[in-house]
């Protein structure tokens, strides 16, 4: 074992799927639009304009901390992050800094040694900054996703092993999606994880003196293969006796390394201070309450509840609670089943192997499969009966002594019953009836 | 209060101004003249007067989250001293 222990905390950056910005009304449905067609003064950050809170952007915030736990701040405040950047028109972002809407939360992630919390330090308000592509040279600014709400989740430094970062960021996804507040697609920049990483001595209790940030990492796997490059060549380079300082590195997937992208010299210092042009928060208990009572089931707390309801494995359990949908589609075919008489793990194994589109009636199915064959032999006669009155000409060849069209006879009753009568009993019948 | 000239070139890196060294000089001056005038606030008692972030007052004005009808491409563009395809250009900026 290594004589050494990562110490990692993560912020989460989701988009939310208002229609329309964080402080001004263009849409912000941006995707594949022709560069530069949703803006306006407030995004564009022409002097003078000022910003308008979306109520919309600051229920998905508020809806996304308590999930999480949070605590929903009586007051908070808006604050401005100054920094200059070529996609940032005005000089600065609109954030949150010392009063966040949603503060302190936790969420229990599973690891390499079992469960463990994740204390969450906030979920605030922000904005998104401008498109930027570098072509040829110049740089390329497109201000259509410039003032696009932007939900930023801090953790504490409480993560020890990859696999807990993985599951919290697959966790997170998850919440945004059955939150309904972002599709949170990682290609898309929906969702954009950074991590912070440093490595201290087994045994010592303060965090270390530094730490290295890892930025713009686009998938789940590249920030994990990121993370376990990071945390070795940490340990490395203390193992030399060489001193680390923080610092903001990237992921190189060709070469499967981290490269240094930022040093500390020049870091920045954003001069929050409290943005006059925006009207401070107070949020209601009754407001907060709202906003509970309309929240859905969790997906972890579904997990938990179809494993005791319905008596589910827990690898099951997880992948039908995956997402709200595929949730809905067993629970409701379970409805259907206790009419029927057909059992949720019955369904529940039906729905996984099987992977039915969700329009088919999964407790039907499953009935008629259970019932396999029609043993019942007054069914079988009427369904014989049928079979003869309506092919007269293939009766007629039977009894003309052409006896292998009984086999035409046979696979017409199959037909009929979508394939559920006996083949052999069935013939039997129809040879006495037309013998 | 005496700003010396590292601390000028600090902040107008922040500011992103490109400062002569004979600016930076009159900025010292002129800089550390303000932060005396505003100096004169240390004195007031403040102890129970609770900070004011915004004078207007209010709270909670929102919008609701319906969207209205952006500029035109070419009205974006208007003020741009350098445009192509429908994109501001500005000079490279390499993140790599």
């Amino acid at each position: 074992m290594s004589k050494y222990e990562p110490v990692m905390g993560l912020e989460v950056h989701v988009e939310l799927n208002t229609k329309s910005k964080m402080f001004c009304r263009c849409s912000a449905d941006y995707f594949g639009e022709k560069p530069n067609t949703h803006t306006c003064p407030v995004c564009l950050g022409l002097p003078g304009a000022l910003p308008y809170i979306n109520e919309k952007a600051i229920e998905g915030c508020m809806k996304i901390g308590l999930a999480l736990g949070c605590k929903v701040a009586e007051v908070s405040r808006f604050e401005r992050k100054n920094y200059f950047y070529p996609d940032l028109a005005k000089g600065y972002q609109i954030s949150q800094y010392r009063w966040p809407l949603c503060v302190r939360g936790e969420m229990e992630v599973v690891g390499l040694e079992g469960k463990r919390r994740i204390r969450i330090n906030r979920a605030h308000q922000e904005e998104d900054t401008g498109k930027l592509s570098h072509i040829g040279g110049v740089t390329l600014i497109d201000f259509n996703r410039s003032g696009v709400p932007l939900v930023e989740i801090v953790t504490e430094p409480d993560f020890t092993d990859t696999a807990q970062v993985r599951d919290y960021a697959k966790k997170l996804q998850q919440l945004f999606r059955y939150l309904g507040v972002s599709n949170a697609d990682m290609e898309r920049g929906d969702m954009r994880l950074e991590a912070n990483i440093s490595v201290r001595p087994v045994g010592q209790k303060e965090l270390p003196p530094y730490r290295v940030e890892l930025k713009n990492i686009n998938s789940f796997r590249f920030m994990v293969a990121a993370i376990e490059y990071e945390i070795k060549r940490q340990i490395e380079a203390l193992e030399r006796g060489e001193k680390l300082t923080q610092e903001t590195r990237g992921w190189n997937e060709e070469k499967k390394e981290t490269y240094l992208q930022r040093s500390k010299e020049e870091a920045h210092d954003y001069r929050y201070f409290p943005e006059p042009d925006l009207p401070e928060l107070r949020i209601s208990e009754s407001e907060i309450q709202r906003i509970r009572e309309s929240a859905p089931e969790l997906p972890w707390k579904k997990e938990t509840r179809f494993m005791s309801e319905y008596g589910l494995s827990e690898s099951n359990a997880k992948i039908l609670s995956e997402s709200k949908e595929m949730a809905e589609f067993f629970e409701s075919s379970v409805e259907d089943g206790r009419k029927l008489g057909v059992g949720p793990r019955q369904i529940a194994n039906y729905i996984i192997n099987q992977k039915p589109d969700i329009s088919v009636k999964v407790a039907e199915k499953i009935k008629v499969m259970d019932v396999g064959v029609i043993g019942d032999i007054g069914e079988l006669g009427r369904i014989a009966e049928e079979v003869i009155s309506e092919n007269p000409d293939l009766v007629e060849s039977y009894k003309k002594g052409k006896v292998t069209v009984i086999q035409a006879l046979v696979g017409a009753a199959m037909r009929k019953t979508g394939g559920k009568v006996d083949a052999g009993k069935v013939r039997e019948i129809l040879e006495g009836k037309l013998g | 209060m005496r700003l010396i000239g590292d601390q000028v070139k600090k902040v107008a890196k922040l500011a992103n101004l490109p400062l002569s060294e004979e600016e930076i000089v009159k900025s010292s001056e002129q800089l550390s003249k303000i932060l005396d005038y505003v100096d004169q606030l240390s004195n007031v008692d403040i102890k129970n007067i609770e900070p004011i972030f915004n004078v207007v007052g209010s709270s909670n004005v929102m919008s609701d989250d319906t969207p209205r009808v952006s500029l035109s491409q070419d009205e974006a563009l208007k003020n741009a001293s350098q445009k192509k395809n429908g994109f501001f250009i500005t000079k490279g900026v390499f993140e790599e």
